[in-house]
């Protein structure tokens, strides 16, 4: 924890931040002082593994020994506004997607707390909705999921296809989301996500995985979900996606916040940074 | 952690307002917090779309990749019963002892694989939609509800079976098999509560999900699905306390009610006392507990 200290005084984004605040435009995630930490279970091997899991089963107790912990996130603070468009950079591991799960409220934060503006809605690309389903249905229930009635599932469905680029080589909608390519399944899982307007909405690489007409659109999608006055977040190894995309910047590093400032300016600094590497 | 907020004097924020205090001014809500029971409930309501679709989704999903597809429906049962027909009825010769004993030994096991079904999906209703919980935000009792509820769809096809076979053993429909509709809504209640409760324990110790197979064999064998309580007991003198206990159980008590709605051998007197309170009294106690039990823990799931 000592890091933090070294890391926080340097930061040179404090004078942008204050005039946020003080212009009083509204607050959408306000992270205060988080600190997150992972605890690995099995990160011990060898003897007697079987039985310390089977005791860790019985006794309810917490584990002062067997498990590791991990400390993903070291005291970030920032608040996030409407309208705002912010990227997340860093090497990897640097607690970027962290960060974001414990904003979606997905991961529990050992110290510190995330205040939300609504329910935010984390956009990953690896899992797929249900496999089992076909794209149809998946539509279907991801929208009812997040609180769409029947009939405006049922308005913006051909909306959502068309977005998603499915069906541009052929009638794969109709197939198991199961037999989707993973670009393609990221597609529409953004698509589903895209359709309602979010109060916060975060993305962690989606753009990376589709092609370049998607990124396209999903970029101008972002835009729209921005004027809608709603929050974007984007974690991305792309800096072109993160200035293009993103207005401000967060550039995290070994759970830390080095720095908060307009895109371009970390982004700049983010790639001096990682030259001198 | 005293000696990093020291030597932060500068740092954010800075201008009046803590951000806590900017948070709570602007009406922020803590991320990831549970909703409280009243909150939850309206929410899972506002959801009741949602978990029908995703219900009738997972039924036809289900046997989608079959050649023979949806008539599996209607096979898995029938089969099931084959099976057990063919071991009790020939093999052990418990017929004998029972009256009309197909359509009792089909009405057990439809019965009781809602029950044991309903329960083995609970125990991956998380697990099993770990990207649904990832993605997106609902009230997660909507899964193991929504999984309750497609073995409830799947049982209305066996009951279609079911009807079938009692016509061909000379059970025709009648006033009483009414009755068998407030008994499955009651089952329905409790096999949703039990669902709940394992989908909460499964998502902590996914280990459950291994063990569940071996309880619900053990519970199976005790609920007279293929045989008859009374008749069985009476040869073997146990102890009051236990033959109550076993006529009690739940499940033995929604198929006994199930048995005494459609078949007309089957009596008033094999039912054990007060059922349709015992039936009321099992739904309301797994029912409200398996759902509170499952509340309790709503801001964990999918988390790690």
């Amino acid at each position: 924890m000592a890091e933090t200290t070294i890391d926080r005084p340097a930061r040179p984004a404090d004078p942008t931040r204050a005039g946020d605040t003080a212009a009083g435009r509204t607050p959408t995630v306000v992270v205060d002082d988080v600190h997150i930490t992972y605890k690995v279970n099995g990160a011990k091997t060898g003897r007697g593994a079987a039985t310390a899991a089977l005791s860790r089963i019985l006794s309810r107790r917490p584990r002062k020994d067997g498990g590791r912990e991990v400390h993903a996130v070291r005291g970030v603070s920032f608040a996030a506004y409407k309208g705002e468009a912010i990227g997340l950079i860093g090497s990897n591991g640097s607690g970027k997607s962290t960060l974001l799960k414990a904003i979606a409220g997905l991961l529990p934060t050992a110290r510190g707390r995330i205040y939300t503006h609504g329910q935010p809605s984390l956009l990953g690309v690896n899992a797929a909705l249900m496999g089992d389903l076909t794209g149809e249905r998946n539509v279907v229930l991801g929208g009812l999921a997040m609180g769409m009635t029947r009939d405006e599932v049922h308005a913006r469905y051909d909306e959502i296809v068309d977005f998603s680029g499915i069906n541009e080589k052929g009638d794969f909608i109709s197939l198991p989301m199961r037999t989707y390519s993973s670009g393609m399944g990221a597609r529409l899982r953004f698509s589903i996500a895209a359709a309602k307007s979010h109060d916060v909405l975060l993305i962690d690489e989606a753009l990376a995985t589709g092609d370049a007409g998607f990124q396209r659109r999903s970029q101008e999608r972002i835009a729209e979900l921005r004027e809608e006055a709603g929050t974007v977040f984007l974690v991305s190894h792309s800096n072109s996606a993160i200035t293009t995309t993103c207005d401000r910047a967060l550039w995290l590093e070994s759970g830390t916040l080095r720095m908060d400032g307009p895109a371009k300016e970390v982004v700049a600094a983010y790639e001096a940074f990682t030259r001198k590497k | 952690m005293s000696s990093q907020t020291t030597t932060l004097p500068t740092a954010p924020p800075a201008d009046s307002l803590s951000l806590g205090e900017l948070a709570a001014r602007h009406g922020l809500t803590v991320s990831g917090a549970r909703p409280p029971l009243g909150t939850y409930i309206t929410q899972l309501w506002s959801r009741r779309h949602f978990i029908t679709a995703f219900a009738t989704a997972r039924l036809t999903a289900q046997y989608s990749q079959a050649k023979l597809g949806q008539v599996w429906q209607l096979m898995t049962p029938l089969l099931n019963a084959t099976v057990y027909f063919f071991i009790f009825g020939i093999l052990m010769d418990t017929a004998k002892h029972v009256p009309d004993f197909v359509p009792f030994l089909v009405t057990g096991v439809f019965i009781w694989t809602f029950t044991a079904n309903s329960i083995t999906a609970g125990t991956r209703a998380v697990s099993g939609n770990i990207g649904l919980v990832r993605a997106l935000h609902f009230p997660r009792a909507a899964l193991p509800i929504g999984l309750a509820l497609q073995q409830l769809q799947q049982l209305m096809f066996s009951m279609g079976a079911l009807a079938v076979i009692l016509m061909c053993f000379g059970e025709f429909p009648k006033p009483s098999w009414l009755l068998a509709v407030p008994a499955l809504a009651l089952q329905a209640v409790f096999s949703t509560g039990i669902a709940m409760a394992v989908a909460r324990l499964a998502a902590r110790t996914p280990d459950i999900a291994q063990l569940t197979p071996f309880l619900l064999r053990t519970w199976m064998y005790v609920s007279g699905v293929m045989w008859s309580i009374p008749v069985v007991l009476k040869r073997m003198e146990l102890p009051e306390a236990v033959v109550l206990a076993l006529r009690c159980n739940p499940v033995a008590v929604y198929i006994d009610l199930v048995r005494f709605a459609l078949i007309d051998s089957y009596t008033r007197a094999q039912l054990p006392p007060h059922v349709w309170a015992l039936a009321l009294g099992w739904a309301v106690l797994f029912g409200v507990g398996g759902f509170v039990y499952f509340w309790k823990a709503e801001e964990q799931y999918g988390r790690g």
